[in-house]
């Protein structure tokens, strides 16, 4: 049931019908969100105890670190249902996961040295949690490369889905960090268990990482169309070519 | 030390990469699926 599911969408065509009147929805719903949770983080939570306002930059931290590692785990399950099932659209979705993952990774590393430095009186520390999410960042970019790279020689890019799928054992090291490591940063606030934030950061949190993940689902879904309209372009450009 | 300017700071750099992002790939989906539309016209 599951993978006749899945296989309904490995024609682009249907796949498109689908994404092209879902593609604004996620986009405007995802600025609206993030906008609105942005300012009610800034403007109406209060001063935090021990952080003072440099609490307020969880509200574009937090949701960057959760799409930083979404984003790879994204491109480790498409790249296994690409080698596995050749399911035609998931290596085309990998790859518009990861400069979209890049990005929100590299956002998260500004915008944690940016509170470690009024915080922990330093930009930059090499412990665990630090130099595994930048380990991550370069993930990215060795992905991107090599997507790029395979794609140009007009393969199916299976190296790059090997390597999405070996780049995941970073994901658990990233999450297991601050307990495997004596770390600065601090532990996990919100768990399976619950949550030791105070509701008056919680809720804006909460719509600040809704907002977020609506906008990287736009985001990827219009780097797929760019894909789509490309492999179509080539494909008839080919067509002409034979004629 | 104050606060603010780490703040604004923050929200600036993912303001600006998540805008980037978002014009760069609105734009270059708008470019490609207009070219595609355009080629499957030709005869």
């Amino acid at each position: 049931m599951r993978r006749r599911l899945m296989h309904r969408f490995a024609n682009p065509a249907r796949f498109l019908r689908i994404a092209k009147p879902l593609t604004p929805w996620l986009l405007w719903l995802g600025i609206a969100l993030t906008l609105g949770a942005c300012l009610w983080g800034v403007f109406f939570t209060p001063t935090e105890r021990l952080m003072g306002d440099t609490v307020k930059i969880i509200f574009v931290h937090v949701p960057s670190a959760w799409l930083g590692m979404g984003g790879w785990t994204g491109i480790a399950i498409a790249s296994i249902v690409q080698l596995v099932w050749r399911h035609p659209l998931a290596g085309v979705s990998a790859r518009a996961i990861a400069v979209p993952g890049a990005t929100f990774a590299a956002i998260c590393l500004i915008t944690g040295s940016i509170w470690g430095r009024p915080t922990w009186g330093t930009w930059w520390v090499w412990d665990g949690r630090l130099t595994s999410m930048l380990v991550l960042f370069f993930l990215y970019l060795g992905y991107i490369a090599l997507s790029n790279a395979s794609s140009e020689k007009g393969d199916t890019s299976r190296v790059a889905a090997v390597f999405g799928i070996i780049g995941a054992v970073n994901i658990p090291i990233i999450n297991r960090s601050v307990i495997w490591w004596e770390s600065q940063h601090q532990k996990a606030s919100i768990t399976l268990g619950g949550s030791s934030i105070d509701q008056a950061y919680l809720v804006p949190l909460f719509v600040s990482v809704a907002g977020f993940s609506l906008l990287f689902g736009a985001l990827v879904l219009m780097r797929m169309r760019t894909a789509l309209a490309e492999m179509r372009i080539e494909a008839r450009m080919r067509r002409m070519a034979d004629y | 030390m104050p606060h603010a300017p780490f703040i604004i700071a923050s929200f600036v750099v993912t303001g600006v990469g998540i805008s980037w992002l978002v014009i760069a790939s609105y734009l270059a989906m708008r470019r490609a699926e207009a070219s595609a539309d355009e080629l499957r016209q030709q005869p």
